[in-house]
């Protein structure tokens, strides 16, 4: 489904993606993990379209076929592309029901837009209020998390990346997440970065990738993330 | 005064023009002849002759405002400066002559006032060419009526309070509108009585080369409440106009006046104007004053708040796009105690364009247990545009409370990314964000008018991607 090969990436000219190829197969959970810088979220945003990163010459990223590194992130997104930012920004006079509806520009009901919405947001555990407010505006972590999660099933994205949406959440609200990610799986492909395990255990990812030092260091299973969790990224050779 | 055509360029829907078919227009320029000429037309009395002579005596006396934008491309030998589009006033659309209707057809007037008007004045050029008001209002002596017919119907009222808060030698372009004006509204609301609807006021300048002149005069007695709307258009010359208006209201005990602005002149139009409230004991003011269109703007409503615990807003909105300077802001003057004044101001900025915020807060000895606060926020949308804050705080009191805001932003990268990466295309998510910004603002305006506004805004930033 979507195909990274001799992906090489570049912010202000520092290189911090070194020549990786992989092919994530469609419906499968991949989980994404890596000590501090190296290159996780790069990655992310590589594959969303951030215009700060720079391909390489000879890299492609293929999704469903076509090469998508010269489409702008709005051209990825309606590919089926979704990313889950590890920080999503509050946006002042923007609602959510308004990003939505512009995101589907005609293509759902806004009254479909609004059910939905409030649907995933019960099971999110999001309070409805916070869906009539400007974006994330005094959300807290955990529900900026929550908020993202929901607009990719608002959105009905195919690929899903989720960066650290486990990052600055507490458990009831992992488990929610989680729970929310596993009902709405069904053939979707998901690719969680994460520097625990203890997402995974709800997730159950299929294949472990650890990236060190903008390369693809080891792929494993499910035991390759409960050795890093035992033992480190040292044991890694 | 000519400019290039190729100069605009945007999408502006009212920018048609009609063929002119005035049945009488002042020859070009300005002179005392001219002056008297206008007041004989309108069957003015005397004193209203010899205030306009006084006030153009003033006009030639006063030099060009220099601390502001430039203004020195406007020609006042190169203005017409009257111009009477029809022969008597039209109580109903059928009787317009057929392009005057179409014009507001178009614009959208009469639909509007079968939706949401209590009632309607259209002034087309110099003069007020048709006006409605629900009879309900006037059985309750509410009075809203072109000034012209005011100084003609009530002219004791009239006396009592024209010119006194804005006198001529206030500024250049108030002496000019005070020789010169045309049109304008009356709006005379008895003790007590709340206007439910908004009643409304439509400006169109439709000749090239003109000056607009229109003079309103707004009274709310006590414990009354009355919402007026303007709204501007003009066709797209490539010579400017220039529209000098004036505007005083009395807001008495008690009373609330809430006057909303969407000014919308196409880009050739200079629009200067003075815009002031005296604001008698727990009265209060709103100004939401939208700029989106015209070439050089320059306005600061001001409200004058004399008697104790009287209350001042100003909400507005300026966006200059190419070409364009927007020199807005507002003026709260405090000379009573527990009196409070809050100005919030919007100014977006893009392709060149110029906007500025410009406010005075004056707090004297006495007023004390006021208090004041001010936020003006600047977007600024590309390397070429600019913004200017300038905030001037003269305080002689000690016993206030004073909040001062401002921030300048541009629009940031990461916001455009996050919009995009749920699927909104470039040119949507700036809209998004532009709006976004405003919507503190918006949310205080009519439903009907806020969605213009928002298509209006979305139109400007589809013409800087293009």
């Amino acid at each position: 489904m979507l195909k990274l090969k001799n992906l090489t990436v570049s912010i202000e000219g520092k290189e911090i993606l070194k020549g990786i190829d992989f092919e994530f197969e469609k419906g499968k959970t991949y989980a994404v993990m890596g000590p501090n810088g190296s290159g996780k979220s790069t990655l992310a945003y590589s594959i969303m379209g951030h215009p700060a990163y720079e391909a390489g010459e000879e890299s492609r990223i293929e999704f469903n076929g076509t090469n998508i590194l010269d489409m702008e992130p709005d051209e990825r997104a309606k590919e089926g592309i979704f990313l889950s930012f590890q920080t999503p920004l509050s946006l002042s006079g923007v609602k959510v029901f308004q990003l939505l509806q512009l995101a589907l520009n005609g293509k759902k009901d806004p009254l479909q837009i609004r059910n939905e919405a409030k649907k995933y947001a019960q099971e999110l555990g999001i309070s409805e209020e916070l869906l009539n407010r400007p974006l994330n505006e005094g959300a807290s972590g955990g529900e900026r998390k929550k908020m993202e999660v929901l607009q990719a099933a608002v959105l009905e994205k195919k690929l899903l990346i989720f960066d650290e949406v486990d990052t600055g959440v507490d458990v009831d609200s992992l488990k929610s997440i989680s729970n929310f990610l596993t009902k709405h799986k069904e053939d979707k492909t998901y690719i969680v970065i994460t520097h625990y395990n203890r997402i995974l255990h709800h997730l159950k990812p299929d294949y472990v990738l650890v990236m060190i030092g903008g390369k693809l260091a080891k792929i494993g299973g499910p035991e390759l993330a409960k050795q890093i969790e035992d033992e480190g990224y040292g044991s890694i050779k | 005064m000519t400019k290039p055509q190729e100069d605009i360029q945007f999408d502006y829907k009212f920018g048609f023009s009609m063929p002119e078919k005035a049945v009488f227009k002042a020859e070009k320029g300005l002179d005392e002849q001219k002056v008297r000429q206008i007041s004989h037309i309108k069957k003015e009395p005397k004193w209203m002759t010899d205030f306009r002579i006084k006030s153009y005596k003033v006009f030639m006396g006063k030099k060009m405002p220099s601390w502001g934008p430039d203004l020195s491309k406007i020609n006042f030998d190169d203005i017409y400066y009257y111009l009477r589009p029809t022969e008597n006033q039209a109580k109903s659309w059928e009787e317009l002559p057929a392009e005057i209707k179409e014009t507001y057809d178009r614009i959208g007037v009469p639909e509007a006032e079968k939706k949401f008007l209590a009632g309607v004045s259209a002034q087309y050029e110099s003069e007020v060419v048709y006006e409605s008001v629900n009879k309900a209002l006037s059985k309750q002596g509410v009075i809203f009526c072109d000034m012209d017919t005011a100084v003609r119907e009530h002219p004791e009222i009239v006396q009592e309070y024209f010119g006194t808060l804005i006198p001529p030698h206030d500024n250049k372009f108030a002496a000019l509108n005070s020789a010169v004006w045309s049109g304008g509204s009356f709006v005379y609301v008895p003790k007590g009585v709340k206007v439910a609807l908004p009643l409304q006021a439509y400006f169109r300048i439709n000749s090239e080369r003109f000056g607009q002149f229109e003079r309103t005069l707004i009274i709310a007695e006590e414990g009354s409440d009355v919402h007026y709307i303007e709204g501007c258009t003009a066709p797209i010359y490539t010579s400017d106009s220039l529209h000098a208006a004036v505007v005083e209201i009395f807001v008495k005990k008690n009373a609330h006046v809430r006057y909303t602005t969407v000014q919308n002149w196409s880009k050739n139009v200079y629009n200067l104007v003075t815009k002031r409230t005296h604001c008698a004991e727990d009265g209060f003011m709103e100004w939401v004053d939208c700029n989106i269109g015209s070439q050089i703007t320059m306005k600061y409503p001001s409200v004058y708040l004399h008697g104790e615990g009287a209350r001042g807003e100003v909400l507005s909105i300026a966006f200059a796009g190419k070409d364009q300077v927007q020199d807005a802001g507002a003026k709260m003057l405090h000379f009573a105690p527990n009196t409070s004044s809050r100005i919030v101001s919007k100014s977006i900025s893009k392709e060149g364009g110029r906007t500025s915020y410009r406010g005075l807060v004056q707090v004297s000895p006495g007023a004390e247990n006021s208090s004041v606060f001010v936020s003006c926020d600047a977007l600024i949308l590309d390397e070429e545009s600019r913004s200017d804050t300038y905030p001037y705080m003269k305080v002689k009191e000690n016993d206030i409370e004073i909040q001062h805001e401002a921030t300048v932003e541009k629009l940031g990268d990461e916001k455009l990314f996050y919009l995009m990466s749920r699927g909104l295309s470039k040119p949507d998510a700036e809209s998004a964000l532009v709006l976004g910004f405003m919507e503190p603002v918006t949310k205080e305006i009519p439903l009907e008018y806020s969605i213009e506004l928002n298509r209006l805004i979305r139109l400007e930033m589809e013409g800087s991607v293009g």
